[in-house]
């Protein structure tokens, strides 16, 4: 039982550097309860607390009642009432309004002769995602004021639609938020803490005695990869439990099959820790190695912005990207309850992705030690 | 001026860039990365939805469901996959193979020929993907009214849509977002190299006790802040041409301002994360700390709560609160202002002006903390 002694003794000693100090222990918790306590509220594409500007030129009763039904959607807190066309273009130039409406003289008096009434809006460009989406309210809201009107005047819509949200039937965007924050933490733990292990015992020059002591190539790295799991899946557990007890998203699926997974995943991500590890001289070139891939990874990940929106062939390179299969797990898991062959299909890429990895990472150490 | 010497700033300053010059890392962080993040922000994030997956279920095959059908095949936003049974969306939404459906119910034809009653279309989102079911429905609902619409006057009725609205986008009028995720982005690249790359150098030289070999020296403070600033400010501005000449020519996004309204937002930017850096590894003195707390204190914010991706007055109150001692929103307005706009100072000076204060305030911090360590 030499190997697990040995592996044991090591496995200590690289928990004692990371927890020895106490500015040490608060990095590994600190920033965890940090970004879940922000990010939830941060990270939203929801359109709130949005200001319009109303240019109402129209003296009628059906401008005016518009105009209110817009005034009490949530999305819009501020109304801006603006005079003149040239107060419209102050408004959104100055960013004061993400959107103008502009209601014509004539408003009243074509919708009184049954003609179509068309009213103009303005969309802050430099903000297009915000106020298209902001745009999208103001038509839902109209939609439901175009179908009271009817329904007061006693006609029948000859058709409608029906929408239904599955799985998430409110769209709040914390349900999608924290349990990508899941992934995405625990990506960027187990990463630093195996990129910057072997680096900080080059550059201290410790490497070399562990590499003169009896443990072979192999177990320094299974050393080396403990704790970065450990790391990994404490942070995960720390942001799964605020997820469901303290924002109250009900966790659907297999709390084995998600750990399971999670498994996997940390593992990819160690085999990537230690070949930057393997490859940098310095903490600094570590720590900058995995920040170049860690960036791209979660921001390719589907979490800012969808996968199937970017260029086919970059869809495809995303493939190796272990952040992007691990991120679709845990929504799966957590939100759809995926079942087991769904959590398997995932999890392949990601086994692939870690064999490959763990493998080049073995033969640097070897080239290192020889 | 016994607390500054040129001939011994040179020297440091001299030093310092040798050794930026030596690590492959530090090139690679000022001109490496920025080409990658401007890669990936002009093409990976694309909040623009060109292709919809969505699911279609015909369970009437009466001549509206199809004319329904050919409407929201022929839209250029939505990919239609045909399924033939419930269960089958079902699973195909549980897998995410597509991002919501539409059902045509059974006598959905029948209804709407008949009139007097209301035929029903049944729509469905994924919902755990909020923005993508935002957009579904506005999308299947867009194509549904145009349809309606068009169907009310082949039949010569006089039941059309009584109100639209006609959107109108100024300032980006193809409403392409990388038009402001590009200018927002800059401001990332800028922190990781500000703030980033100078935590882990100031760091490492406490470390190693090079620092204190340099405070033995006659060397004074200012002088021994200048030498790590002025280097990295360099460094910095140059990668700052270098993203702004990549994002005009190569990503082809429209530059309306000036180079002077660019150099002084970007300098007091640049310096404020400077002093964010500075102050960290003065504080830390040990690089993985270092490096952790840049990321948390520096670049997450930088991505999180600037505005560039995510809509500040969105925030609830408290987040707009911190958000105001973030140099990063100040930056992304004025850059988004600068690219889209043009040089409008009347609406960058408040942002200038906060900028200015962020500056004092970090690079003041990272002096007084030298000092206690001086002493």
């Amino acid at each position: 039982m030499k190997f697990f002694s040995r592996i044991d003794a090591l496995v200590r000693k690289e928990f004692q550097s990371l927890l020895s100090t106490k500015s040490g222990r608060m990095l590994l918790i600190m920033p965890v309860v940090l970004q879940t306590a922000l990010f939830p509220f941060a990270a939203t594409l929801e359109v709130k607390n949005a200001s319009l500007a109303v240019f109402n030129e129209d003296r009628g009763l059906a401008s005016v009642e518009m105009t209110q039904r817009f005034a009490a959607s949530a999305a819009f807190t501020h109304i801006v009432p603006v005079w003149t066309a040239n107060e419209l273009e102050r408004a959104i130039g100055t960013r004061e309004a993400l959107l103008a409406v502009h209601i014509p003289a004539d408003f009243s008096q074509r919708l009184a002769t049954a003609q179509p009434s068309p009213v103009q809006v303005i969309l802050d460009g430099r903000r297009s995602n915000s106020s298209q989406i902001a745009f999208n309210y103001l038509q839902n809201v109209l939609d439901g004021f175009l179908q009271d009107r009817a329904a007061a005047e006693g006609r029948v819509m000859p058709s409608e639609i029906v929408v239904r949200n599955g799985f998430v039937t409110n769209l709040e965007y914390k349900y999608f938020i924290l349990p990508s924050l899941v992934a995405i933490i625990t990506t960027i733990g187990s990463l630093i803490v195996t990129a910057l292990s072997v680096a900080r015992e080059r550059e201290q020059g410790t490497f070399e005695q562990l590499l003169v002591s009896p443990l072979s190539p192999e177990m320094i790295m299974i050393g080396k990869a403990v704790p970065a799991v450990v790391v990994g899946f404490f942070q995960a557990t720390l942001i799964l439990t605020a997820a469901v007890f303290i924002y109250h998203i009900p966790f659907r699926g297999s709390l084995a099959l998600l750990y399971g997974a999670m498994f996997f995943y940390t593992l990819a991500l160690v085999g990537v820790g230690l070949f930057i590890s393997s490859i940098s001289k310095t903490q600094q070139q570590a720590f900058l190695g995995a920040f170049v891939f860690m960036v791209p990874a979660i921001l390719l990940s589907g979490y800012t912005a969808p996968v199937e929106n970017m260029p086919l062939w970059l869809q495809h390179l995303t493939w190796v990207n272990p952040v992007r299969h691990f991120v679709e797990i845990v929504k799966g898991v957590f939100l759809k309850d995926a079942s087991f062959s769904r959590v398997l299909t995932l999890m392949l890429p990601l086994l692939v992705i870690s064999c490959a990895t763990l493998t080049l990472a073995a033969l640097m150490f070897r080239r290192k030690a020889a | 001026m016994h607390w500054l010497s040129w001939r011994r700033l040179r020297a440091l300053c001299w030093k310092e860039t040798l050794q930026i010059f030596r690590d492959p890392s530090s090139i690679l962080i000022a001109f490496l990365m920025p080409l990658l993040m401007l890669f990936i922000f002009g093409y990976g994030i694309n909040l623009d939805f060109s292709r919809l997956r969505i699911g279609l279920r015909m369970e009437d095959s009466g001549a509206e469901a199809t004319a329904l059908r050919a409407a929201l095949n022929a839209s250029p936003w939505l990919e239609l996959r045909a399924y033939d049974s419930r269960a089958g969306l079902e699973l195909a939404l549980m897998n995410s193979q597509i991002r919501g459906y539409v059902i045509i119910p059974g006598d959905f034809s029948r209804k709407l020929k008949q009139g007097g009653t209301t035929a029903p279309l049944q729509v469905v989102a994924d919902g755990s993907e909020p923005n993508i079911a935002q957009f579904v429905r506005a999308t299947v609902s867009g194509v549904w009214q145009t349809w309606q619409a068009q169907r009310a006057e082949d039949r010569g009725d006089t039941l059309r849509r009584e109100i639209t609205l006609e959107p109108r986008m100024w300032f980006n009028s193809s409403a392409e977002s990388r038009n402001f995720i590009i200018p927002g982005s800059i401001t990332v690249i800028m922190t990781v190299i500000g703030a980033l790359l100078t935590s882990l150098v100031v760091a490492r030289e406490w470390e190693r006790g090079t620092m204190e070999a340099l405070l033995a020296s006659p060397v004074t403070r200012t002088e021994l802040l200048l030498s790590k600033i002025l280097p990295y400010y360099a460094l910095g501005m140059i990668s700052l041409l270098l993203c702004v000449g990549v994002a005009h020519w190569v990503l082809l996004v429209p530059f309306r301002g000036t180079l002077l309204a660019l150099w002084v937002v970007g300098s007091l930017f640049l310096l404020s994360v400077l002093g964010i850096g500075l102050a960290i590894s003065t504080g830390m003195r040990n690089q993985f700390n270092a490096a952790q707390a840049a990321l948390n204190a520096a670049f997450l914010p930088a991505v999180m709560l600037s505005g560039f991706i995510y809509e500040i007055s969105s925030m609830p109150v408290f987040l707009r609160g911190v958000t105001r001692i973030v140099p990063a929103r100040y930056f992304v307005s004025s850059m988004q202002t600068i690219f889209q706009a043009g040089t409008l100072w009347k609406l960058l000076l408040p942002d200038i002006f906060m900028l200015g204060c962020t500056t004092v305030v970090f690079i003041g911090l990272t002096a007084k903390l030298t000092k206690r360590r001086m002493e």
